[in-house]
């Protein structure tokens, strides 16, 4: 284990950013994202969490990967995609971390997507322990401890020093480079561990109840009717599905430039009325339909096809960020209260 | 870097053909002249026009055929407009195959089979249906219902008076929705024409066409005796990636691009009613 005073943790970045790109929480026009650390940038690692989750970084909300250059009746086909070398992310919390398991399970499954297969490969994780765990954090209910990220190295940051503990040999090998740290022992971080146990223990959602989403005959929750209720607010705005670690649906579009076509992938909305919205007619024609899938694919359909693993990481982005306080805790509840 | 699978290849539309007043069979083959890549009876291909967009079409040439391969595309919207103003030569971009396809080898082969399409849903059931005169040892006798709004609505009309009218144990039955000048066939909605001929329910029964029509012909069927697990169908959503990532045709457990679009009845059943 390693450490570095706070105080000074602006040498660690330093250090870190000269080695390879570092991305990290950074405040920008008052919202805190994570962004490539420069000189002169307003990280931020204390701040429990960013708007945008990590997702940005693995599966950007914009990612262009091909351009068509016509000429005639011909096409030209080239190549676009951004091919990345090591880089290091620092600040990612348990939740967050989770949620990339959750993505790997879609995007490296066969055939792999290589943008993201490319950029999970070079990444160095630099995880952060949650000191202080918000009242709308549930991580607890999906098994995550934010304790103990784990990742390539678990940082802690107690008592005005940040510990490093590296986990993987890629982690290892990038923190034996830093010059800035000093070597540690564990206590402090095994006391800090057990104070942020207590306090997720505390939290009002940790003990949310999920047995109505296990079992037999989950189908059945399709068909209650709470959905109605539960939906009757939703605007359709889609942020919950734009600041959620786990939501991947993405759509596929064309931008017309003076020098030929750019074809990019963006994030999409299942809360969307146009996600579904074919020539002939649209499957999910009302709002009810689409929230309903939303909340059945990250609890029922996607644990389904993932060993029960579910499509969420508790991390309490929607529980505050929903314009009419809609939320998945909201719908865990009310199904759960037959 | 690994390939990316949307990243497309170059076609070249070498041949059109004017069906219908509003679909055209299209020809595509790669750059080198050949095939861009093979497929089964059933799967799809995401066909794009840069700068119009990209959509999921089902081949409806069978896989038999060494040289090209065929799109039957009705004109319903943007992309499908612009692919309609095609000149032969042009190019587009073309990627797959994707879906499961029909269980041509394993649960189709040595059975008797029952092929029911309405207008463009013939489009994919030409594949498997020319997929077994190629490899006419394997299966039985071949029962084939197609209706369509008129008679001029009938896709393939040529290749079905000319050839599987032809074929030996082939029975074709067409039918219009209405009365129409110069027809002397049968006129009437596909499912209670499909219950006047009365096929025999040892038949493999495939349907494809707009939901309603599935949905009566369904009943239909079992009303004949039919069971759902004797019944296939090939489903239609809005598709991104086609391999099962972008989440758009998510219905239940199941992605349409990757699990389907080919389902049997009994199997939809598992699903949620939103396809």
């Amino acid at each position: 284990m390693k450490k570095i005073a706070y105080q000074n943790i602006d040498k660690l970045y330093g250090e870190l950013a000269s080695n390879l790109d570092l991305y990290m929480p950074i405040k920008k026009a008052g919202a805190l994202n994570f962004e490539k650390y420069e000189n002169g940038k307003e990280a931020d690692i204390e701040t429990l969490q960013t708007v945008k989750s990590v997702k940005d970084l693995f599966f950007p909300q914009v990612e262009h990967f091909v351009d068509f250059k016509t000429d005639g009746t011909k096409i030209d086909v080239i190549d676009t995609r951004e091919i990345r070398s090591e880089f290091a992310i620092f600040g990612v919390r348990a939740c967050d971390l989770k949620s990339l398991e959750v993505l790997d399970k879609v995007f490296l499954q066969e055939p792999v997507d290589s943008m993201y297969k490319n950029k999970r490969d070079n990444a160095v994780i630099f995880t952060l322990a949650c000191q202080n765990p918000h009242a709308s954090c549930f991580c607890k209910v999906f098994d995550i401890d934010a304790s103990s990220p784990k990742g390539d190295v678990e940082c802690h940051l107690t008592n005005g020093v940040l510990y490093l503990n590296p986990i993987t040999e890629k982690g290892a090998n990038l923190v034996n480079k830093l010059t800035c740290l000093e070597d540690a022992t564990s206590e402090s971080v095994d006391l800090n561990k057990q104070e942020i146990k207590a306090k997720i223990d505390a939290l009002p959602f940790s003990n949310l109840d999920l047995s109505v989403f296990k079992g037999e005959n989950l189908m059945e929750l399709f068909d209650r009717k709470e959905w109605e209720e539960l939906s009757k607010a939703c605007l359709g705005c889609g942020t919950c599905t734009f600041i959620c670690p786990t939501c991947q649906c993405f759509d596929v579009r064309d931008f017309k430039t003076n020098n030929g076509v750019k074809r990019f992938r963006c994030w999409d909305s299942c809360m969307y009325s146009e996600f579904t919205k074919m020539a002939a007619e649209n499957p999910r024609k009302n709002q009810m339909q689409r929230f309903r899938q939303r909340f059945m694919h990250k609890l029922v359909y996607y644990p389904s096809n993932n060993g029960g693993l579910y499509s969420c990481v508790g991390c309490g982005r929607c529980v505050k960020k929903c314009p009419q306080s809609l939320n998945i805790v909201k719908v865990i509840k009310k199904l759960g209260d037959k | 870097m690994v390939n990316e699978v949307l990243i497309p290849h170059i076609g070249v539309i070498t041949d059109i053909r004017k069906d219908t007043p509003d679909v055209k069979t299209f020809r595509v083959v790669g750059l080198d002249g050949k095939k861009v890549f093979e497929h089964m009876p059933g799967q799809c291909a995401m066909l794009s026009i840069p700068g119009v967009g990209e959509a999921m079409f089902s081949i409806t040439s069978s896989p038999t055929n060494t040289e090209f391969m065929e799109f039957s595309i009705k004109k319903c919207g943007c992309l499908t407009s612009w692919l309609h103003a095609m000149t032969v030569g042009q190019q587009v971009t073309i990627r797959g195959p994707y879906g499961n396809g029909f269980p041509v080898t394993t649960d189709f082969k040595g059975k008797n089979m029952l092929f029911i399409a309405g207008g463009i849903g013939l489009a994919p059931l030409r594949s498997v249906i020319n997929y077994i005169r190629d490899n006419r040892q394997d299966y039985g006798t071949i029962d084939i219902v197609y209706g369509s709004r008129s008679m001029d609505d009938l896709v393939d009309f040529r290749e079905i008076e000319e050839e599987w009218k032809n074929e030996k144990d082939f029975n074709v039955y067409l039918t219009i929705d209405r009365e129409q000048e110069g027809w002397n066939g049968h006129v009437g909605f596909v499912p209670s024409y499909v219950k006047e001929v009365n096929i025999p329910t040892d038949r493999t029964a495939v349907l494809c066409g707009p939901p309603i029509m599935i949905k009566f012909t369904l009943q239909a069927l079992l009303e004949l005796g039919f069971n759902k697990t004797q019944v296939y169908t090939t489903l239609e959503f809005r598709m991104k990636c086609g391999v099962g990532k972008c989440g758009r045709c998510n219905v239940g457990n199941k992605y349409i691009c990757k699990d389907g679009p080919v389902f049997r009845m009994d199997q939809l059943q598992e699903l949620p009613s939103e396809y």
